[in-house]
């Protein structure tokens, strides 16, 4: 099993090598082997664009349409698309625009396909994982449709980089999945005047806003969300789950918004935003929301007289903090070093065989997943709930009325953050003696990674 | 909008108004894991005021709200940013914000922006 697995990661990562440098040469070839079933793309001359006939095939189901038409194919083809974020929206969006025939198509990422992406991005596979996301994408993309100019980008979109990059698109989706990075698209979109399909899901919800559109008119990120939300609100997929079809379902919607909007039909009243909510298990799963406009004080796209204005210099001298803006990555840290085990020093007190508690605080439907021998299940919401009230400390100890009090705790969660925060209250209320309640460090993930017990799954 | 009708002499409780309160984005979860709640409400504050939707925070907290967690919802006794107020569907911005005096049959979204992708 262990040498079947790494000839199969040493054989991927010589083809990401390959493939890297195929793209570095030339990124307007196919990197597939499959090249002679297609006729090779058009070259695109400056202002003037032609269809080639496989072209008016493969696009005729589209372009007879009276919403695209010749017209609007022919701007499909014109049009430089940048997708920041190669993931569960990103997926569907890019595959939507490349086959629809978008003239160039950029993609930025710096991840790699992991096995955990592929229930809802789709355009990776089983056999790329461990490629880089963009490589991965663009293989996909080329064998769909081998005519448009596909752009990798594999760097992360920063300060330094956007603004270079976002001068060659003239529209841009926000794939993405962190406040921070939305408002460094917002602000950079802004000062190069192009619009923004902005989309987003978690859990059983998605949201979508089309912004800055048309660039100067429409509301940006900032005028509907000028202050950046809490960062212990802030969830991403990986920690609250996410339904595949539900991110897949936005990402096609940002691609339908690109469309419309590169082909510039039907009109839209110029200026009207709306916002698409969708609630998969909602009583009316679509719901439309009529947005407030530009607003004049705005400090990304209003009034240029404002003092506090972010401009490209603001952003590339690299006074604008995205992350500390929006409070920075929150990591729990509130034990001590003596007051914390690792995986492998509780995998001695499992084998030593002291009696001890092993408490999970994983709610429910992960502790249904998987779990440790002999754990007593009590979710981090229970104890969170009563971090508020004044009989805190009964309430907990009344939790363990039946347990022993004289051995030691060990709290486990699934990373190792509410882990901490629930020893804390643990010590806090006096339940077990101070002396003894460990958290274990890196949670469940850690356990099933490091692979102390044989094997366990992660999830 | 609606005519308030003359106010009944012995005070605020007299005249409820009916509201929609909904959630979405996951601040469902802050109000017993329901989406949609059906309520009654004074339609008079304390000094009589018609009430607004600063009003109806503050109820849904001490009222509607069992989840302990109010700094979800409320942050230095505003809506938290991130959470977008629809008033029947609209951007709270386009109806007054917290000033938009509450009719009786509005529907109230919560909106928890999302980040995931």
């Amino acid at each position: 099993m262990e040498t079947s697995l790494e000839a199969e990661n040493k054989v991927l990562k010589k083809r990401i090598s390959e493939l890297e440098a195929q793209l570095a040469g030339h990124s307007d070839r196919p990197l597939v082997t499959s090249q002679k079933s297609h006729p090779p793309p058009n070259i695109v001359s400056k202002g003037e664009v032609k269809l080639s006939l496989e072209e008016y095939k493969r696009y005729g189901r589209q372009m007879i349409l009276p919403e695209i038409g010749i017209e609007g194919q022919m701007s499909l083809k014109q049009s430089r698309v940048l997708i920041v974020g190669a993931g569960g929206l990103g997926c569907p969006a890019a595959a939507y625009l490349a086959g629809a025939g978008v003239g160039t198509l950029g993609i930025i990422d710096h991840d790699t396909v992991e096995n955990s992406n592929l229930h809802r991005q789709i355009i990776h596979s089983t056999s790329r994982v461990g490629m880089m996301k963009v490589v991965s994408a663009v293989t996909y993309l080329r064998d769909l449709n081998p005519h448009p100019n596909y752009v990798p980008h594999i760097e992360p979109l920063t300060t330094e980089n956007s603004l270079r990059i976002m001068a060659e698109y003239d529209l841009v989706l926000d794939c993405t999945d962190h406040p921070a990075i939305r408002y460094l698209i917002n602000d950079v979109a802004v000062i190069m005047g192009v619009p923004i399909v902005s989309a987003s899901a978690l859990r059983t919800d998605g949201q979508l806003v089309v912004l800055n559109n048309p660039p100067g008119v429409g509301p940006c990120y900032r005028c509907i969300w000028p202050r950046p939300p809490p960062a212990e609100s802030v969830v991403g997929c990986g920690e609250g789950g996410i339904l595949g079809p539900v991110v897949g379902l936005m990402g096609v919607m940002q691609a339908i918004e690109a469309i419309k909007i590169i082909t510039k039909n039907p009109v839209r009243d110029i200026g009207r935003t709306e916002m698409t909510l969708f609630a998969a298990y909602g009583a009316s799963p679509f719901r439309s929301l009529k947005m407030r406009g530009r607003k004049e004080g705005c400090v990304s796209c209003g009034s240029p007289e404002r003092a506090e204005k972010i401009t490209r210099e603001s952003i590339e001298d690299g006074r604008m903090d995205y992350v500390a803006f929006c409070g920075g990555r929150v990591g729990v840290q509130v034990l001590h070093e003596g007051e914390r085990v690792s995986v492998a020093e509780y995998q001695e007190v499992v084998d030593s065989g002291v009696d001890h508690l092993l408490l999970d605080v994983r709610d429910e439907t992960q502790f249904g997943i998987c779990q440790l021998a002999g754990s007593l299940n009590i979710p981090y919401a229970e104890f969170e709930a009563l971090k508020y009230e004044d009989s805190e400390a009964e309430e907990i100890k009344s939790k363990f009325r039946d347990q022993p009090k004289d051995r030691p705790v060990y709290v486990i969660c699934r990373l190792g953050n509410d882990s901490q925060i629930v020893a804390r209250q643990l010590k806090e209320a006096g339940v077990f003696p101070d002396d003894r309640v460990f958290d274990i460090k890196g949670g469940i993930v850690e356990w099933a990674r490091s692979g102390v017990a044989g094997e366990f799954p992660e999830y | 909008m609606g005519e308030q009708q003359d106010p009944s002499p012995n005070g605020i409780y007299s005249k409820p108004v009916s509201l929609n309160i909904e959630f979405s984005g996951g601040l469902e979860m802050l109000f017993s894991n329901q989406r949609s709640h059906h309520i009654q409400m004074p339609a008079k504050g304390p000094s009589k005021q018609p009430v607004n939707i600063g009003f109806l925070v503050r109820h849904l907290c001490e009222n509607l709200m069992k989840d302990k967690r109010k700094d979800l919802f409320v942050l230095e006794d505003r809506i938290r940013p991130g959470i977008l107020v629809l008033i029947n569907d609209a951007d709270w911005e386009l109806e007054g914000e917290e000033e938009y005096l509450i009719q009786d049959g509005d529907t109230i979204l919560f909106v928890s922006t999302l980040h995931g992708g």
